[in-house]
């Protein structure tokens, strides 16, 4: 140890008195904090996590877990963060990395929205007793139709409709690739959607042989690296994504090292074994907003229009414009990615401090849309940071079609959000390749979990809405009268288009 | 028929108000002018406002004749507004369809705020409506003074905006009047759809929205009434779903395209035309709606004793199902 390290981050306890050496914590633990030195077990806490494998583990619940035990001298500017950053990056000279979504203290604005509920004037419904629709389609739809009763009386209809994704619940799995987790992960969360009527997201990895048998149900990705690509993977989707951004790291590419890079992701990737995977900050191929919508229809085009095409951007501050800009391409469905949205791993500086939150960039994307009068061309699906049902509803209030989860469908198979993911060393089997590890996510029990979540958020957004007196989803997109903003400020308030709380 | 019948018909409901609105639509009273456009008035201050609104007209057309709508002091009844009566050509020299001259001006001026209100704008029909009980109200305008063909009649129980002549029913835009029992849980996705499309909701009540989108469906994107009135109360998905393709397939389009513009709570909505007046419930039915037959007459309320009142001979009574409209058209 050099002299002028950091104090450790966590302290781990053993109650020896609890403790019977059963040794499950030393086995789990793939950061090395336990080790067995003669007939007891030592502890080193600087290489602790957080990930909670060894408590989840202990038979005996004799692991204690301290976050800080050892403060600084308190400091509203200086925050032990702001001087741990300084203290690494002098040692380094170094980009800081980091994994999951933004760490700074901002305000949820999720969290300062409350929901509206009927009393009186209208009933509230009883979703065990009526039904209440949460069936959402994503897609295209005709401004007006031309629907023409025949002499008979048979209607008919002259307007195409373009094909439209359908999910039973307002709620998708997010792009999460092979390679940043494990097959696992992936296979597990495949089966949930498959189970609950959704889909899920590929992810800029290509789609492993193994997720083929869920294929009707994947979302396939085309990034900036075009990893995993070609004719037969586009046509295997249910639907296509191009990802221009991500809420995580607007702006900047993505980096797969390579020693993550083994055969089987080799493959899927469609890249040497052992190569790094780098996508670059752009696609090399969209410098405009143009190109964007030559990449539509090359993709239509390519999959003979059978195939919804989804474009993601991160929320930035244009985001609004730019989502206008889409919904003019034959694209879908645009995804906005907040600045809370998850990653493998990102430049801390960008993860932190660029981009917008979700609330914020879906109210001001759907009411640009309505403004400029294309809010039917394009399907809006909101995504970075929803953490339940209830972040679910507002989004859907503000201006969502639908949400895509990432980090919720991740802890729901035991993920503890401990932001490491970029070391390959998940104990918990999700952000890690190596095959030990990887086997410790079972994709069968683990499916259970992500469909148990989905099942139960279902059930809430169901409860939400009978009570809000609306039996379709539809009446509750864009319905901001039934949001109320508590102490949101005013200009916060204008950009939502929601009344104060008692107003 | 003149308006005594319908007033009477009303006084029978009379629990189901507070004495804070009332109103009347009369379709085919005013056939010397069957071919203007009648703008019913409300005036805050006719000195002050009336001014700016005949030179608002004068811009978009001529005004044949324009008068006081004759009203009658009520003790019951605060007249906070003067209504007056326009009936007004569209300038077709501008070239834009009448019907568009009309909806744009009445957007307009009604989201002004500046003392004037149009309450009706439909050709040979009228909107009478105040703050009141519906005899007090159909006392101040003496609607039995007009002959109608169709007749519609509202009493108010307001919560949000007692008192407010603006939020007394019957709402019309052009031709469609719309009376309504219930609240709308979608007007907030509502409003922000018929917002986007060039309509403003001025009156500070859910019902407004009802008269915009039966005139956005039927006149701008030429629905019929019946799929218009399918687009508002659509049938469920699990319905969609065991139809045979060719129905399920516009049935299914039909809730695509027009998913803002369905209507979710509890609802009984009549609306009219000068061809017609229709009936539908939203597709749970939450509130009541039945509907009797004398005649050639039909007749839709709230309660049957309302129409007994008007029709003791009433030949038919029955409750429609949930989302199912019941269509009357006037015999050519």
């Amino acid at each position: 140890m050099t002299i002028g390290s950091l104090p450790s981050r966590y302290r781990i306890g053993i109650d020896t008195v609890r403790c019977m050496e059963c040794g499950r914590c030393i086995e789990n633990c793939s950061y090395g904090v336990f080790r067995l030195d003669g007939d007891r077990i030592f502890v080193n806490s600087r290489n602790c996590t957080a990930c909670h494998r060894c408590i989840a583990c202990c038979p005996r619940d004799a692991i204690s877990l301290e976050e800080h035990p050892c403060d600084y001298r308190s400091h509203p500017l200086w925050t032990r963060e702001a001087r741990e950053a300084i203290y690494n990056q002098a040692r380094t000279g170094k980009i800081i990395l980091a994994g999951m979504g933004n760490a700074l203290d901002y305000p949820v604005i999720f969290d300062r929205l409350v929901l509206d509920a009927c009393q009186v004037t209208n009933p509230s419904l009883d979703p065990l007793r009526e039904p209440i629709e949460l069936v959402t389609h994503l897609g295209k739809r005709p401004a007006r139709l031309d629907l023409r009763r025949r002499e008979g009386g048979d209607v008919e209809l002259s307007t195409r409709l373009t094909p439209n994704l359908r999910i039973e619940t307002p709620v998708m799995i997010g792009h999460m690739s092979y390679g940043a987790i494990s097959l696992n992960a992936q296979v597990a969360m495949a089966r949930a959607a498959k189970k609950t009527g959704t889909f899920m997201g590929t992810g800029e990895g290509g789609l492993h042989a193994a997720l083929h048998p869920y294929q009707d149900r994947m979302i396939v990705q085309v990034a900036s690296g075009r990893f995993g690509v070609n004719i037969d993977y586009l046509e295997r989707g249910a639907a296509i994504e191009i990802k221009i951004g991500q809420g995580a790291k607007p702006g900047i590419g993505g980096h797969l090292p390579g020693e993550k890079v083994c055969a089987e992701i080799s493959r899927t990737r469609m890249i040497p074994e052992g190569s790094d995977a780098i996508s670059p900050a752009p696609h090399h191929d969209i410098y405009s907003i143009e190109d964007l919508a030559q990449l539509v229809r090359g993709l239509k085009e390519a999959t003979e229009w059978k195939k919804p095409v989804f474009v993601k951007i991160a929320a930035v501050h244009n985001a609004a414009a730019i989502a206008a800009g889409i919904a003019r391409s034959p694209a879908d469905a645009v995804v906005v990615d907040g600045f809370r949205g998850g990653t493998g791993a990102a430049p801390m500086v960008l993860r932190d401090h660029v981009g917008i939150p979700i609330e914020a960039a879906v109210a001001s994307v759907d009411q640009k849309l309505r403004d400029q009068g294309i809010r039917n061309e394009i399907s809006v699906i909101a995504s970075g940071g929803i953490r339940g049902s209830a972040d679910i509803a507002k989004a859907i209030a503000l201006g969502a079609d639908a949400v895509y989860i990432g980090t919720a469908a991740l802890a729901a198979m035991g993920c503890r959000v401990c932001g490491n993911c970029y070391r390959g060393l998940c104990p918990w089997g999700i952000a890690t390749q190596r095959p030990g590890l990887v086997a410790r996510l079972d994709p069968d029990e683990a499916s259970e979990l992500v469909a148990n979540l989905i099942r139960a958020w279902t059930l809430e957004l169901a409860e939400l809405l009978g009570a809000a007196g609306i039996n379709s989803i539809e009446s509750l997109r864009g319905n901001r009268d039934r949001l109320r903003g508590y102490m949101l400020d005013e200009g916060l308030m204008q950009v939502l288009d929601v009344r104060a709380v008692g107003a | 028929m003149d308006g005594s019948g319908i007033r009477q018909a009303l006084s029978m409901m009379n629990e189901r108000g507070s004495g804070e609105g009332a109103g009347y639509a009369a379709y085919g009273i005013y056939p010397d002018y069957r071919d203007c456009y009648a703008l019913h008035v409300f005036f805050d201050n006719v000195r002050e406002n009336k001014p700016l609104l005949d030179s608002t007209l004068a811009q978009w057309g001529t005004v044949e004749h324009d008068e006081a709508i004759p009203t009658y002091d009520r003790p019951n009844l605060r007249a906070v507004h003067t209504p007056w009566r326009y009936f007004f050509r569209p300038d077709p020299s501008l070239g834009t369809p009448e019907d568009e001259i009309v909806s744009a001006l009445v957007m307009q001026v009604n989201a002004a705020r500046r003392g004037a209100l149009i309450v009706s704008s439909g050709k040979d029909l009228g909107v009478f409506k105040a703050g009141g009980w519906p005899e007090d109200v159909a006392d101040f305008y003496r609607i039995e003074d007009y002959e109608g063909y169709i007749w519609l009649a509202h009493n108010r129980y307001p919560t949000n905006t007692p008192g407010w002549w603006g939020g007394a029913h019957p709402f019309n835009l052009l031709d469609w009047s719309v009376v309504h029992n219930g609240e709308i849980t979608s007007y907030g996705t509502n409003r922000r759809y018929i917002e986007s499309l060039g309509y403003t909701c001025t009156m500070h009540t859910d019902t407004e929205v009802v008269a915009y989108l039966i005139d956005l469906l039927v006149r701008r994107h030429g629905l019929d009434v019946e799929l218009a009135v399918r687009a508002l109360a659509p049938p469920f998905w699990e319905e969609i779903d065991r139809m045979p393709e060719a129905e399920r397939e516009w049935n299914r389009a039909l809730r695509l395209a027009y998913a803002s513009a369905m209507m979710n709570g509890p609802f009984a909505i009549v609306a009219a035309n000068r061809d017609m007046i229709v009936g539908f419930t939203d597709r749970g039915k939450l509130r009541p709606m039945v509907v009797g037959e004398c005649g050639d007459r039909l007749y839709i309320a709230s309660e049957e004793a309302a129409i007994r009142a008007m029709e003791p001979q009433v030949e038919s009574i029955r409750m429609p199902a949930a989302g199912e409209p019941v269509i009357g058209r006037v015999a050519p």
